[in-house]
């Protein structure tokens, strides 16, 4: 596209000259349309081969893998009862603990703010898998530190086993407590505080205000984000994989991987139990929008920024202080001291003199001298970052398409990119190896199986970042450089995405963060030879390395840690939003 | 009070003839408050010096008075009646409404929001988008104590009353949400009345109306006012606003009130350049006096003399701004023969309007006025006239400025 010389042209020089087919065929159609059709390719077809193995049997169309999953054994029920009781548990944990601490920082002067927000970084900087094994760590019933180091001496025996349901809800519902935490601080912010101001200039006690204002006023955010906290939970893999398979304690994904590591393999089977997980996820996540969306109804004056005027706690301003601390220390602290911890030891055990004593780096240097450690860190930075730049490539075209454009099918493409939210990681694993063990081409047992796996799942959050990047630029910007004659592929590569970029860097990194810690369907994806690094960890626990398996954990966190830190430099707002 | 500029400012604001006499409904005196926020703290990071929000800040309210807090964004107007209103907690200082102390810094007093018992309308309303018109107004009735608390009967009763004074008793039903903003301005001010408080706080409550509705609204709550006999301090920026509204108005700036007075006097007599330049359009000129002759005296500018009549005492030699505002200036085309030059000709201290030449430079059409700007000499003034005079530019205009309408400005 060269802008011609001559004022008079150049105003046309964007627009396609005469010929029906010429016109179609510019490069802006063909690249839209490309986009448009790898999306919709992600997102429809491992559903539909899901749908379609789940409901085949060798003589057409059957239901017997539902038959077999769920029927006639007392297995299924009960995996159900786990499951809605680990899910339910979480997601209630995760919303008071979340709930709380953001009211404490959008609406008090609570002291030590800062330690919330570093709180609110652990599930960008501790996946969920390093999450449990420092739990297990913390609270095995034998050799726990918490049970053996303090709870031992005082009482004689352990008192928590984290091998239970209720040990599975204590490190879920921690682990999701800062998600709870950013989506509950979004609704105080996006409350007027004069609403609650004005109960108290009524004359009503701060408790009134918060049974008859806050509280209803809060309501449907907190059904959205209870739900929320319910699906992710009933998605996790990680914390049910590592607590309750040993024991038997199953829920939806847990059964499934185990299904599937049962000869003879039922697809059928694992297809039926992926629907229902699927079935409830996505039921849950559409409630969730739907409710949001009827927030608005609740909106008086819109478009305000609030300024904030933090409640005085007074005399309970130390105590605040004091549990904060506690709770920082008990979900972030301990957890990464006890992997650092164990990363030094021999074998795992309590802290001794001996245990000191023993100490050394030898798991670092096992790590560093394994192959198979350097393999699936390379593939861990090769997967994450070619995710994260497709994902980000795609969104970003995606999303000028609905923002930008009244093309007809834009709707449907939101829709599309959006899709991959609903269904669980270990779902789409399931679906796409029965996509991808059916095709000749030579995708699965490589890498390029994961790759897709990644940008399928994360579309989804590369859609939020460049569709907010792309709603905030005035479609002005872009009108004037066509006005002026560039063309649709230099205005997008030179006003669109320079503008965009700090959204679309910020896309990028959180890409790259939540590629690194993938488990619930590289795990069933990945072949031997092929690890990535959660992969790694999840083999290092199956063979019971503990200690490899901290060493490993550590370096992760290292890594995850500087990526966080870098896209802050960047400015980039990945996870919360630090103005306050 | 060590600070000569804050001194002048008190005994001004005392000594006031306009001042309340004797028991005020709100008596608020020696009001401070500094924010140790954020804010603060990078303030204090980039090397600049703690400020006050508020700063020594008194003044009183007579039983029905409307008083106004007038100041751009930032001066502390917001923060002062939020102290009052007890959402705030202040630095020092004493308030009191209708004898009982509400805040005292001396004495540890600081009665919580919600005990103070007034009424207050939020710039953005507040209305509670979960409830029903009714169980708004309600609210502060519901949650009065137990033994205040009226019977369902009594609360219906009430609202209902409150409500038809505010000409919303058929929309009773209606969820809050579905009210226009007026009506929901309305009901945020039912709300506050309801519980019948002794002096009710207006945070910039027309600030989110539109234009129209802004002005048709100031008179409505003006009636309602007036008609109710309440006392009610009005916190806004718009100038206009202001002196439609109020009983008395207090300008602030920078934490400071700088003068109080009634709307005319603040308007004719700006106690500074600031109130003058911050209340309507002015024309600053600057001079020495030159004589003084009784109540009235000469002011020697660059382009000619003016007479100055009914200013603040000033002496021979003293150096003064002048503010005339656009209104004052009349202009006359028919060329009024005798005195070129443009010496005021205040023929031996009459009381003749000063008269200047000058040429009419810019004219602009407005609508319910035309403007000009007039140069006379190096000096232009603008001119605000009847829509029927309209003088092209290039014309020569004599100037008239009655002597009354020049405001002396101390330094």
């Amino acid at each position: 596209m060269t802008v011609a010389p001559a004022p008079r042209g150049s105003l046309r020089a964007g627009w396609p000259a005469a010929g029906r087919l010429r016109a179609w065929a510019t490069p802006r159609t063909l690249v839209v349309g490309g986009c448009v059709v790898i999306i919709g390719y992600l997102a429809v077809v491992p559903l539909f081969y899901l749908l379609h193995d789940t409901f085949t049997g060798p003589g057409g169309f059957t239901t017997d893998a539902f038959a077999r999953a769920y029927g006639g054994n007392t297995q299924a029920g009960e995996m159900m009862r786990n499951s809605l009781e680990f899910a339910v548990g979480s997601a209630a944990l995760a919303l008071v603990v979340g709930t709380g601490l953001a009211y404490l920082q959008v609406r008090t002067d609570a002291p030590f703010k800062g330690l919330f927000f570093a709180a609110s970084l652990v599930p960008l900087i501790i996946p969920a898998i390093l999450y449990t094994a420092a739990w297990i760590f913390l609270a095995d019933p034998d050799i726990g530190l918490l049970n053996n180091s303090l709870f031992k001496p005082i009482f004689g025996h352990g008192l928590i086993d984290v091998f239970s349901i209720p040990g599975m809800i204590w490190v879920q519902g921690l682990h999701l407590a800062p998600i709870a935490f950013l989506l509950m601080v979004a609704a105080f912010r996006a409350m007027d505080p004069s609403l609650e101001e004005s109960g108290l200039m009524s004359g009503a006690s701060r408790v009134q205000v918060l049974r008859r204002i806050t509280v209803p006023l809060l309501r449907p955010a907190l059904i959205s984000a209870a739900l929320l906290m319910f699906v992710q939970s009933l998605e996790s893999f990680e914390v049910p994989g590592l607590l309750g398979l040993q024991n038997g304690t199953y829920v939806f994904t847990s059964r499934i991987y185990f299904v599937l590591r049962t000869y003879p393999i039922d697809f059928g089977a694992a297809g039926a139990y992926a629907l229902g997980l699927l079935a409830i996820a996505a039921a849950g996540v559409l409630l969730s929008a739907w409710l949001s969306r009827n927030r608005r109804a609740f909106q008086t004056v819109g478009g305000k920024a609030f300024r904030p005027r933090p409640v005085d706690l007074g005399r309970a301003r130390p105590w605040v202080g004091g549990l904060t601390i506690i709770y920082f220390i008990g979900t972030v602290v301990l957890p990464l001291l006890v992997l650092v911890y164990a990363s030094l030891l021999k074998f795992y055990t309590a802290p001794s003199v001996q245990a000191v004593k023993t100490m050394s780096f030898d798991n670092y240097r096992q790590v560093f001298h394994t192959p198979i450690a350097m393999t699936a860190l390379k593939n861990s930075v090769l997967l994450g970052v070619s995710a994260a730049t497709i994902v980000m490539l795609l969104t970003t075209i995606a999303s000028w398409i609905v923002v930008r454009t009244n093309a007809p099918g834009r709707r449907l493409l939101d829709l599309l990119a959006f899709t991959p939210l609903v269904v669980p990681g270990l779902v789409l694993g399931l679906a796409l190896s029965f996509v991808y063990l059916r095709t000749p081409l030579p995708i699965y047992g490589t890498l390029l199986i994961l790759l897709i796996s990644y940008v399928t799942r994360y579309l989804p959050y590369g859609m939020r970042y460049a569709g907010s990047a792309m709603g905030q630029l005035s479609a002005e910007l872009e009108e004037s450089a066509l006005v002026c004659g560039a063309s649709w592929g230099t205005t997008f590569r030179r006003i669109l995405v320079p503008l965009a970029s700090s959204g679309i860097l910020a896309g990028w990194i959180y890409v790259l963060v939540v590629s690194f810690r993938e488990l619930s369907s590289t795990i069933l994806l990945y072949s031997p030879g092929r690890e990535v690094l959660s992969v790694l960890i999840w083999e290092q626990y199956e063979n019971g390395q503990f200690t490899v398996l901290a060493a490993v954990g550590v370096l992760m966190v290292a890594i995850l840690v500087t990526l966080v830190l870098v896209a802050y430099r960047f400015g980039a707002r990945i996870g919360v939003n630090t103005d306050d | 009070m060590t600070d000569p500029m804050s001194s002048t400012v008190d005994t001004a604001a005392l000594d006031h003839p306009d001042r309340p006499a004797g028991n005020a409904m709100l008596a608020v005196s020696g009001l401070c408050k500094t924010y140790s926020g954020e804010k603060q703290r990078r303030r204090r990071a980039a090397g600049l010096s703690a400020v006050a929000a508020v700063d020594e800040v008194s003044f009183e309210v007579a039983p029905g008075e409307l008083f106004t807090l007038l100041g751009p964004s930032g001066c502390g107007k917001t923060t002062t009646l939020r102290s009052v209103a007890g959402l705030e907690r202040p630095d020092g200082g004493t308030i009191s409404v209708g004898g009982r102390v509400l805040y005292d810094a001396g004495r540890r007093v600081n009665v919580p929001a919600n005990r103070r018992r007034l009424g207050m309308v939020f710039q953005s309303y507040a209305i509670w988008p979960h409830l029903s018109v009714f169980a708004n107004v309600a609210f502060p009735l519901q949650v009065l104590p137990r033994r205040e608390r009226p019977g369902k009967q009594g609360i219906e009763q009430r609202v209902g009353r409150v409500l038809e004074a505010t000409e919303l008793g058929h929309l009773a039903d209606r969820p809050a949400t579905k009210l226009s903003g007026g009506q929901q301005q309305r009901l945020a001010l039912a709300r506050a009345l309801v519980v019948e408080p002794k002096l009710v706080l207006l945070d910039e409550p027309l600030s989110n109306l539109d234009a129209k509705l802004r002005e048709s609204m100031r008179f409505e709550l003006k009636r309602l006012q007036r008609e109710l006999g309440l006392t009610a301090v009005y916190v806004t920026h718009d100038q206009s606003e202001a002196l439609a509204m109020s009983s008395r108005i207090a300008v602030m700036q920078a934490g400071r009130i700088v003068q109080v007075g009634k709307p005319r006097d603040v308007y004719e007599h700006p106690n500074c350049a600031f109130v003058a330049d911050f209340i309507g359009i002015t024309n600053f000129i600057a001079g020495t006096v030159a004589a003084i002759d009784g109540d009235r005296c000469r002011v020697q500018t660059v382009d000619g003399d003016l007479w100055v009549a009914g200013g603040p005492p000033v002496a021979v030699g003293a150096t003064v701004t002048l503010s005339i505002r656009p209104e004052a200036i009349s202009l006359r085309t028919s060329p009024a023969g005798g005195s070129a030059g443009g010496a005021g000709t205040g023929s031996a201290g009459g009381t003749a309007p000063n008269r200047l030449r000058g040429t009419v430079v810019n004219r602009a059409f407005l609508g319910d006025s035309v403007d000009h700007v007039v140069a006379i000499g190096k000096t232009e003034l603008r001119n605000r006239s009847n829509p029927a005079q309209s003088i092209a530019p290039g014309t020569e205009v004599t100037v008239l400025v009655d002597p009354d309408k020049v405001a002396l400005v101390p330094e």
